[in-house]
């Protein structure tokens, strides 16, 4: 989230859409639930009328997998009624960049497609430059190779009829959310948009995330209370997770893992000059790989052997998650560990993931429960355990609050845990497990002399001679040391690129300024102002609440509006003051270089509008689903150009003559993710017992199926069995003139603890985003039948 | 009742260790009558420690009573900015993590072509994971990939993570990639 949860009641119309935070994410709502009774406005936009919808002001219905159709509208809606934010256009986005010529847009595809290796060369979608190499502008916006008039073209096509075809929303609902939204332009009024994982989790994920940002900067709602782009993280600590690079393409702090097929990695002069651009805060990007290196490595990392770097591993090509369950099923993986995770149940084409687990030798599980993945192998998995080999190695986890440790929220807020309760059982601590298992490797490796075995001796282990690690230097190597005084940083930035400094994690670095003062401990709940609690536990990064703050105010320094000022500079005192900690360098004043730009991770200061970065074009683009019930309206391209397609045995494709139905999948409030940490409990499993998959009233009649009936859904790759919960809340689409229906279900059952039913991802494909490969979930297609047929 | 009188902060503090010396101060009257009948109250006497709900991403603050070695109740932190006390149903019923039956209480070892799990001790199965990680890291670790180092096994996956805390998460990822490991995924990406 660039805003925070707290800071919801700020806003005068919250855009909800590929989420329903009043079922998942149930208290956040009593902060929307605030702003309405400030007169703030809430949009639900959904496929189904969820829990949200029925606490909105407006609901619009959309087929899944129309995002980018349905906001580009509202983008041209914005413009054509000249609903925009101009002077934060023109000075905080780079809709005055000019944009080089080769660039252009035919048919669905953007200039420089490859078809054979479904890639764009990106180089045709560049700025011009002048010989200082910044970027030549027109804030007047008026150039024909502007990006605002780009950009006004390539959704010129984005008209309110056609995207009505598409998405399948009743015209005037459409024009309701258009109108609400947009009226957000102003100068005094906020909106934010708040997404999940009904965004992410298509093959146009990430264009949906950049569609809803490239809005927010049009409307001026980037950077101010009551505003931004607000991702609702599903998991206590997913946001954390990935701050810590559990992905293989990230080091902490996002910074990109080196490659074995970029040949400038092969040194870490090379990488650095290759990775850092020259102008943004990312220019000191040196100072938080070596810092980091030093933190991994400490006295091993020294500056005669590249601080280490060359003991990171390089890899060579796409290790995501459905990548990593093909390699696994084509049985070129060994062993592997699952760390409080369960794709036999949240994989995407479970059954195919849990068929590749079988190809392991051994497995280490290490969970709260007995998982549908740590038991792959037994007979009520339809297994036949006699022909698995795998060795399984289930470790006992503790709960949460049987160990201490912090946890990032959505509002990147970190949070500390105290323990309350020794384990239940023999349970551990993963902290503790991870710990004994790092130090009996490093005890097998001790006496080799091998060079391949340098990595994993010269890496640094030092966290107390006890049997248990010492949570408090584990926080504050993740802050970081000044190596020269033993002191801890104050902040990153204090880190520096000669080794002389460490750090875990850059972005965290600043939670644990001094000796005694880990500040996610803080518990001072007095409001600081804005209800942006500065004294409560600590945000990444440098306890900042509300990310780019310094675009609440105009290029002047002075707020767009008193209702929603955050920071202001103040010419006497010479600084940024305000409600916030500001997301700028506090004593740049707005007339010196660099004084204006608010989006200072950005090489240009400014907010992308035109995103040459991105596999599949500078501009969003609408194309269908992997699995798609019609022709795509807006071009001949059906499919995103520069989605990898896995097909054959491990990814069938579905026809949508055999699958006419599409379906997506959800969650409810009372049972969470795969359903291990919900149906293991009594309450829980009581309150939703069962499998079921809702429909509409209509599709019902059509095949014969009263509600509570048993059902069968079938696609490609399976079939489930499932009770009918027939429903108002979906309605069939009219889409370009075809009745298309669509069903919903939860995918959080499978076979194991006391509530069980058959499992969603059985029926999902194996296909996922242009650029992050999260796979889709939310759109694809399927058929449904009563059981006793 | 008198617990029904008192506001729930002071009756939070009737309710720990210092709950004596508060009574007198605080509501001016005999803290063997409160004691008497605080009594009534499960969680009368009980140890509470705030911590972070473990569900979603919202970050509810919630307050965990224990007594005798056991969850006796949790409720929203009012203290909390966040929630202000306030929880959802999954928020609620967070002690059952603890109570639930169905807690894995023991390591349990499957080995291959076997129909059961066995109890094995911590001892053994940590030994016995070091070696199968050392064997097959050995047995398919690269050095070098076209004169570049790349110092990475391509054999071994290690998956999940969204739920730990942020110091596991940070010993986890330092550790896999200190064994070259490159299949390291998690919840992020579905």
């Amino acid at each position: 989230m660039t805003n925070h949860w707290n800071d919801l009641q700020n806003t005068d119309c919250a855009l909800i859409i590929g989420a329903n935070p009043a079922e998942n994410h149930p208290i956040s709502f009593r902060w929307l639930t605030k702003a309405k009774e400030k007169g703030g406005k809430i949009i639900s936009v959904d496929p189904r009328f969820t829990r949200t919808s029925s606490q909105a002001d407006v609901y619009a219905a959309l087929r899944s997998g129309t995002d980018i159709p349905f906001i580009g509208g509202m983008i041209k809606y914005a413009i054509e009624n000249n609903l925009i934010q101009k002077e934060y256009v023109a000075k905080y986005t780079n809709a005055s960049f000019i944009v080089k010529a080769d660039y252009d847009f035919h048919d669905g595809l953007f200039t420089g497609y490859d078809e054979a290796t479904r890639t764009y060369d990106k180089t045709k979608w560049v700025f011009e430059t002048a010989e200082d190499g910044t970027p030549v502008k027109d804030e007047t916006l008026q150039h024909p190779r502007s990006v605002f008039q780009l950009l006004k073209k390539h959704f010129s096509r984005y008209d309110v009829e056609t995207v009505c075809t598409v998405t399948g929303t009743p015209k005037q609902d459409y024009l309701d959310v258009c109108q609400t939204f947009c009226s957000t332009c102003k100068p005094d009024k906020s909106g934010t948009i708040m997404y999940a994982m009904g965004t992410t989790q298509h093959t146009v994920g990430s264009q949906n995330v950049r569609i809803y940002a490239m809005l927010q900067l049009l409307l001026g709602n980037i950077g101010i209370p009551g505003g931004g782009i607000n991702a609702m993280r599903g998991e206590s600590n997913v946001q954390g997770s990935t701050d810590f690079a559990l992905l293989y393409d990230n080091l902490p702090g996002y910074l990109g893992a080196p490659k074995a097929t970029v040949p400038e990695h092969a040194t870490l002069k090379g990488y650095l000059e290759k990775e850092t651009p020259p102008t943004g805060y990312w220019s000191n990007k040196p100072k938080f790989v070596v810092s980091l290196l030093k933190a991994w490595y400490g006295k091993n990392a020294t500056k005669d052997n590249e601080f280490g770097y060359q003991f990171l591993p390089k890899g060579n090509k796409n290790y995501s998650h459905i990548n990593l369950f093909q390699a696994m099923y084509k049985g070129e993986l060994d062993g592997a560990f699952m760390f409080g995770t369960n794709p036999v149940v949240g994989g995407p084409n479970a059954g195919k993931e849990k068929e590749a687990l079988g190809k392991l030798k051994w497995l280490v599980a290490m969970d709260l429960w007995e998982t549908e993945s740590a038991s792959f192998w037994q007979k009520e998995a339809g297994s036949d355990p006699s022909k698995i080999d795998t060795e399984v190695f289930l470790l006992p986890a503790s709960a949460s609050f049987e160990k201490e440790g912090s946890v990032s929220n959505s509002s990147r807020w970190m949070q500390y845990r105290w323990k309350a309760i020794d384990s239940r059982g023999e349970a551990r601590p993963d902290l503790a497990v991870i710990h004994e298992l790092a130090l009996k490797l490093k005890g097998l490796y001790a006496g080799s002399t091998k060079s391949a075995d340098k990595p994993i001796q010269a890496l640094d282990w030092n966290y107390g001679s006890g049997p248990e690690p010492d949570i408090d230097l584990v926080c504050k190597e993740i802050n970081g040391y000044d190596l020269k005084t033993g002191k801890l940083l104050p902040g990153f930035g204090a880190l520096l690129d000669d080794g002389s400094t460490s750090s875990g994690n850059w972005i965290y670095s600043g939670f644990y300024p001094e000796e005694g003062k880990n500040l996610a401990k803080r518990r001072d709940n007095k409001d600081t102002g804005g209800g942006n609690f500065l004294n409560w536990s600590y945000a990444w990064p440098m306890n900042r609440r509300i990310l780019y703050n310094r675009a609440s105010a105009d290029p002047s320094g002075k707020p767009w509006s008193k209702e929603k000022a955050v920071i202001w500079w103040d010419a006497k005192q010479k600084l940024w003051v305000g409600t916030d900690v500001p997301d700028f360098k506090p004593i740049t004043a707005p007339n010196e270089p660099g004084g204006v730009g608010p989006f200072i991770m950005n090489k240009d200061g400014v907010g992308l509008l035109f995103a040459p970065t991105l596999n599949d074009g500078p501009f969003p683009e609408h194309y269908e689903p992997f699995e798609s019930p019609v022709p795509n309206a807006f071009s001949k391209q059906q499919l995103n150009p520069a989605t990898v397609i896995m097909e054959g045995d491990f990814n069938k494709k579905g026809k949508n003559s055999k699958y006419p139905i599409v379906a997506t999948t959800y969650r409810v409030s009372e049972h969470w993710q795969s359903g291990s940490m919900t149906r293991n409990q009594e309450w829980l499993s009581e309150l939703v017992a069962h499998m079921f998959v809702e429909m509409s009233e209509e599709l019902a009649k059509e095949k014969g199926i009263k509600n509570k009936d048993q059902i069968i859904v079938s696609s490609a790759r399976g079939e489930i069995k499932a009770y009918a919960m027939v429903t108002k809340r979906f309605k069939p689409y009219k889409v370009n003139g075809k009745k298309v229906h669509q069903i919903g279900m939860p995918w959080h059952f499978g076979y194991k603890g006391f509530a069980t039913g058959d499992t969603a991802n059985r029926l999902t494909p194996h296909i996922g985003d242009a650029n992050t490969m999260i796979p889709e979930f939310k759109a694809f297609l399927c058929d449904v039948r009563r059981a006793d047929v | 009742m008198v617990e029904m009188n008192l506001n729930r902060r002071q009756f939070l503090k009737l309710s720990g260790a210092a709950a004596a010396t508060l009574a007198i101060v605080e509501l001016g009257f005999d803290e063997k009558n409160v004691y008497a009948k605080t009594k009534e109250f499960k969680i009368a006497k009980t140890k509470v420690t705030p911590t972070i709900c473990c569900y979603c991403g919202v970050g509810c603050g919630i307050l965990v009573h224990t007594k005798n070695n056991t969850v006796v109740y949790t409720e929203g932190d009012p203290d909390n900015p966040i929630n202000e006390g306030k929880l959802c149903s999954k928020g609620t019923t967070i002690r059952q993590l603890y109570t639930s039956k169905k807690r894995l209480t023991k390591p349990l070892y499957r080995a291959p072509g076997s129909k059961k799990w066995e109890e094995k001790d911590w001892e053994w199965m940590l030994d016995t994971i070091a070696k199968r990680v050392k064997e097959t890291r050995d047995a398919s670790f690269i050095e070098k990939e076209e004169g570049i180092t790349v110092n990475k096994t391509e054999k071994i996956a290690s998956l999940g993570g969204a739920a730990l805390d942020n110091e596991e998460t940070y010993l986890l990822a330092k550790l896999m990639r200190g064994l070259g490991v490159v299949y390291l995924e998690h919840q992020a990406r579905i």
